[in-house]
């Protein structure tokens, strides 16, 4: 075409790039696809654009997959939901590709397509896709098929239901895995859209095949769609039908299917019913609990409280809670560790008094467990047992829990537990903080590590947060002032970001009267690095401080600083007196 | 094999020269870099694939199953031939290239170790390639070249410089913000007219191939083995200590299956050697180690497989142990029979063959170096006694065979009675060594067939043994009896 119409040049070039050699502008050109199909108009899109796209899938995939998201929204540009239907077949050959987060995002993209189109569209469009697909010759289209069958079949007359119900019947037997997996995957959303009648008959045996697969991999994925499946009957099928596959899978020879029980039975308790839970699902989980692999036990152990919560408190006593014993002292750390995380929300469940006569003792000895991990887990749902039984209880156990974690030889846990004191002072109280934590936090200022000292100065900042102002002047303040003369300027300079983030928590008046003194005495330091420090803290402290302070001690100090003879000094001062400056200009 | 049938075994087959590629001509010296190091068939046998030192992968397609053009004669002239798979050059890549790991000051070598076939889609071919390190995943496809004609804006009159306007790719106009590409531009309702789609003109194809997932760091030692699972999402790779299992789909993580690592290094008295899935059941899978010993372990058990569930192990005839006992005794190689219910193995003098369901010991042992047991000593001296020959299974597990020295290969028959024992040449004439006739194999008295311990003449005609050509690598075509095997940088290909 002829450039004489100059305002059209970027579209064009935004066309052409749809095949260009740069892989980034092409991507960037089907980003904007919606553009092109507005400029192109809604017809020619549909004749053009389109039939371009559906021919153009042999690109590399991350075009592929921008391609397959564009196409998903795309109805409005093609003229509407009446058109809807030419969208189906670009989606359709992306549906087949073979990378996996391709052909998901298709089928994502036919299902939202499909969702809004007509029903007489539906049938004379999509389900002939749907079959295509799931007569596909590579794996890969039957892969494909089973997750649109959801969208085809409600709008689908009687005729061709049964012949959809019946196609996917034979992908839940196929020869490849890969689509035997689908098929479990998708087997739930699908029979949310089978009438009742079928559901009992044809889902049900669908699902037999499934839990009896030779593949672990697909068993796995039919325990998954117990609980889904399970909602959708009523409780007497359900535990008909369902309980004795999930009972059955708890005793799998594969750890693996255990697991997914283990991660998934709770749920199917509430569709079972309280009768059958009872008498089925709680031994059942007991089991599990028990399990010889740890790894199914660790999964137990993490749904422990949700299991709980369904229960009544009494057969969670009864049946539970001896497990849970066992478990606090199980050979593997990981199992108390998931433990460890979850067994502070039984408190609520069980009440006060059945948490201190059964709880409490194994909070703490996971207190005491040789592992940070145990530890840690426990205290960060501290807030959960203080609800429940006050935290009096545990602070003797607690505080040499904290103290030992706190001189961790690994410095990931000493800084795991920093993030947690601010929701121990707030738990303990201010007068069990001074009395015991306080010291650490300071200790934390001087530790050998970096992180550490971060953490620690904004621990010091969130502490004075907590408790106010004025317990922080008394208990804070002083402490992390003194250590400004420390011989080594790291820590120097630990204590100046400190000071930099008490600042705002304390207000302008101690800034002045405490801490700005302090920063000024730091700007002789001998250290460069500590010199351009000050001058960023004081830079930060411009906002809070009385405009007449900036002017007569922060403005001199950094004046002084920008004649610094060290180039990054006078950097920094000047960067802070500009703002002085636009703060004035300002107001 | 099919223990209990009392069918007469089938007859001895008569080796042909196939193809060879790479031949070398006489005095030619092979480069160290094209020397081959794995050779793979995949499952439907229409596939080859070799890997070299030199980090390529080359790969074969086979020529003789696909459509002829429908010509009567030729249809004609298939029915008198006699069908033999035939293979053609495919393409080949760049797999690997050599590495530095900076932390360990440890040069990692191109060389593929192993090749596996992944599930074809599309028309694509997969595989994942490895070398001591890293695996890689390829996807090799035919891709459209493309010729593009008809843009909206002459290529050759490039605006860039005629337009006063400066122009950024992508439509950026660097002087006006465009009004075109703005989300709320109104365009008239029919679209501009004047624009257009590029059309692409060429239907011209070429494969390529594209390395779709790398999954590396996660081996401490050198990767002997990379095997696919069953169930079509999952593969192993086994170092000297470690099994693990990954995710076809995921690069990033992988589980440690087993771990033979003993907590003090001084401890270490056996290494992994090999490892493999079984063919139908995912949930299991066989290393062998450097003691000479099998192990099967069921990954349903336990999470961590370190207690095996069966263990295959030949005990040690008493009073024969000698320095050279425990080299020899490495299995550097073990197949599973494509049912499954066997697994071959070979180690240093002899091809045995178990059965899952019998971990007593072998059900038959074949002789393979005998010959060379006088010769230990200088094998050792040499360094040839650790080199790790391959094995493999015909498709119907009625034969097996491995290769040997001077570039010779070896096949016996595995059904019960067979007398079969073959030695051959890779060359274009394979049966130029086999002088005499293959001697009557004689079951032993300890009821497990011990078989083909004739010298292949070599010795006995006084011919040294050739240790420098060894013939490590090969593999049997999955359906057909046709073999590939390594002769240096040289591929022979033979049927029967």
């Amino acid at each position: 075409m002829s450039m004489t119409d100059e305002p059209l040049y970027p579209i064009a070039v935004l066309i052409d790039e749809l095949k260009n050699d740069d892989i980034q502008l092409r991507l960037n050109s089907i980003r904007r696809l919606s553009t092109i199909a507005r400029a192109l108009g809604e017809e020619r899109t549909r004749k053009e654009l389109i039939p371009f796209l559906s021919e153009n899938n042999d690109d590399d995939d991350e075009v592929l997959l921008a391609m397959a998201e564009e196409l998903g929204v795309f109805i409005p540009y093609v003229g509407g939901v009446e058109h809807a239907h030419v969208l189906l077949p670009p989606l359709e050959t992306l549906s087949t590709v073979e990378e996996t987060c391709v052909r998901e995002k298709a089928v994502e993209s036919l299902c939202r397509v499909g969702s809004q189109m007509k029903e007489s569209d539906l049938v004379e469009h999509f389900i002939p896709l749907v079959k295509r697909l799931a007569a596909g010759e590579w794996f890969t289209a039957r892969v494909s098929a089973c997750g649109v069958f959801h969208i085809a079949y409600p709008s689908a007359p009687d005729t061709v239901k049964t012949e959809l119900r019946s196609i996917y019947s034979q992908l839940c037997q196929d020869d490849m895995p890969m689509v035997r997996r689908a098929a479990a995957t998708n087997l739930g959303k699908f029979a949310a859209t089978i009438e009742s009648a079928h559901l009992k008959t044809d889902v049900m045996s669908m699902f037999d095949d499934l839990t009896q697969d030779d593949q672990d991999s697909v068993r796995l994925l039919a325990v998954e769609g117990c609980a889904a499946l399970g909602k959708l009957l009523e409780p007497q099928d359900c535990v008909a039908h369902i309980l004795p596959v999930i009972v059955n899978f708890s005793q799998d020879k594969s750890w693996r299917v255990r697991y997914m029980v283990a991660n998934q039975l709770y749920e199917l308790c509430e569709a079972v019913g309280p009768e059958p839970t009872r008498t089925e699902l709680v031994p059942a989980y007991v089991r599990l609990l028990r399990d010889n692999e740890a790894e199914v036990r660790i999964a137990a152990a993490g749904k422990v409280t949700k299991f709980c919560r369904i229960l009544n408190p009494e057969l969670a006593i009864q049946h539970i809670l001896p497990c849970v014993k066992e478990l606090s002292t199980d050979s593997s750390q990981h199992v108390r560790s998931a433990l460890a995380s979850v067994i502070m929300g039984m408190a609520p469940v069980l009440g006060k008094d059945a948490t201190i006569e059964h709880l409490l003792p194994i909070f703490l000895s996971l207190l005491k467990d040789e592992f940070p991990d145990v530890r840690l887990n426990i205290i960060s749902k501290l807030d959960q047992v203080n609800q429940v039984i006050g935290i009096d209880l545990l602070s003797q156990s607690l505080l040499p829990a904290i103290v030992e974690l706190a001189e961790d030889r690994h410095w990931r846990v000493r800084l795991a537990i920093i993030e947690y004191i601010p929701l121990l002072a707030s738990q303990l109280g201010v007068g069990f903080f001074d009395d015991k934590l306080g010291a650490l936090c300071m200790q934390w200022l001087q530790d050998k590590v970096q992180s550490i000292r971060e953490a620690a100065a904004n621990n010091v900042k969130r502490l004075a947060e907590e408790f106010g102002p004025e317990w922080a002047m008394q208990h804070i303040v002083p402490q992390v002032l003194e250590m400004i003369n420390n011989p080594h300027y790291l820590y120097r300079m630990t204590i100046l970001r400190a000071v930099s983030l008490l600042a705002p928590v304390m207000g302008s008046e101690i800034t002045c009267s405490k801490l700005l003194p302090v920063v000024m005495t730091a700007a002789k330091d001998r250290v460069p690095n500590i010199k351009f420090n000050v001058a960023k803290v004081l830079q930060s402290l411009i906002p809070i401080v009385d405009q007449s302070v900036v002017e007569k001690t922060i403005r001199p100090g950094l004046v002084e600083l920008s004649e610094d003879p060290d180039v990054d000094v006078r950097f920094f001062a000047n960067q802070a007196l500009q703002s002085i400056d636009n703060v004035m200009m300002s107001s | 094999m099919n223990g209990g049938d009392d069918a007469a075994p089938p007859p001895s087959l008569e080796w042909r020269f196939s193809q060879v590629f790479g031949e070398r001509t006489a005095g030619e010296e092979v480069h160290e870099v094209d020397i081959i190091s794995a050779i793979e068939f995949d499952k439907s046998g229409d596939h080859l694939a070799t890997g070299d030192r030199g980090g390529r992968v080359v790969l074969f397609e086979r020529t003789d199953t696909k459509d002829h053009g429908g010509s009567r004669r030729d249809a004609e002239e298939m029915d008198y031939a006699v069908r033999h798979p035939e293979f053609r050059y495919k393409t080949e890549f760049q797999s690997h290239e050599p590495e530095f790991d900076y932390l360990k000051s440890l040069e990692i070598e191109e060389k593929i170790n192993k090749i596996r076939w992944c599930q074809p889609a599309n028309g694509a071919l997969f595989l994942l390639s490895t070398n001591d390190k890293t695996i890689k995943y390829w996807k090799v496809q035919e891709k459209k070249i493309k010729k593009i004609s008809e843009m909206n804006i002459d290529p050759s009159n490039d605006p860039g410089s005629s337009s006063p306007l400066p122009i950024v790719a992508n439509g950026v106009h660097a002087d006006k913000p465009q009004d075109y590409l703005s989300k709320d531009f109104p365009f008239p309702p029919g679209g501009i007219p004047s624009l257009r789609l590029p059309v692409v003109t060429s239907q011209e194809t070429s494969l390529v191939a594209r390395c779709r997932r790398v999954y590396a760091h996660a081996h401490d030692y050198h990767i002997n083995s990379i095997s696919n699972s069953r169930d079509g999402e999952t593969f192993i790779s086994a170092d000297d200590l470690r099994v693990n299992l990954w995710n076809l789909e995921v690069s990033n993580q992988s589980f440690n299956i087993v771990d033979v690592k003993p907590t003090n290094m001084e401890d270490l008295t056996e290494v992994i050697t090999s490892a493999e899935f079984h063919p139908i059941h995912c949930n299991m899978l066989a290393y062998s180690s450097s003691k000479g010993s099998i192990r099967l372990i069921d990954m349903r058990q336990s999470a961590l497989c370190d207690s095996h569930t069966k263990l295959f192990e030949e005990p040690e005839a008493p009073g024969s142990r000698s320095f050279f006992t425990e080299i020899i005794a490495s299995i550097s190689d073990i197949k599973f029979s494509k049912n499954g219910r066997y697994i071959l193995s070979r180690d240093y003098m002899t091809l045995k063959l178990w059965d899952i369901n019998m971990d007593s010991g072998p059900v038959a042992s074949y002789q393979v170096h005998e010959h060379l047991r006088p010769r230990l000593c200088d094998l050792y001296e040499n360094d040839s006694i650790f080199d790790k020959f391959e094995c493999c299974l015909s498709g119907d597990g009625s034969r097996l065979a491995t290769g040997s020295y001077s570039n010779l290969f070896r096949v016996f028959g595995a059904s019960q009675g067979s007398t079969e024992a073959a030695t051959l040449e890779a060359s274009k004439n394979p049966m130029r060594r086999q002088i005499q006739t293959p001697a009557r194999s004689s079951r032993s008295m300890t009821s497990v067939a011990r078989r083909g311990s004739e010298s292949p003449g070599s010795d006995a005609n006084g011919n040294a043994h050739d240790f420098t050509t060894k013939l490590l690598h090969m593999a049997w075509h999955p359906t057909e009896n046709s073999i590939a095997c390594a002769a240096a940088n040289s591929l022979y290909m033979y049927y029967a």
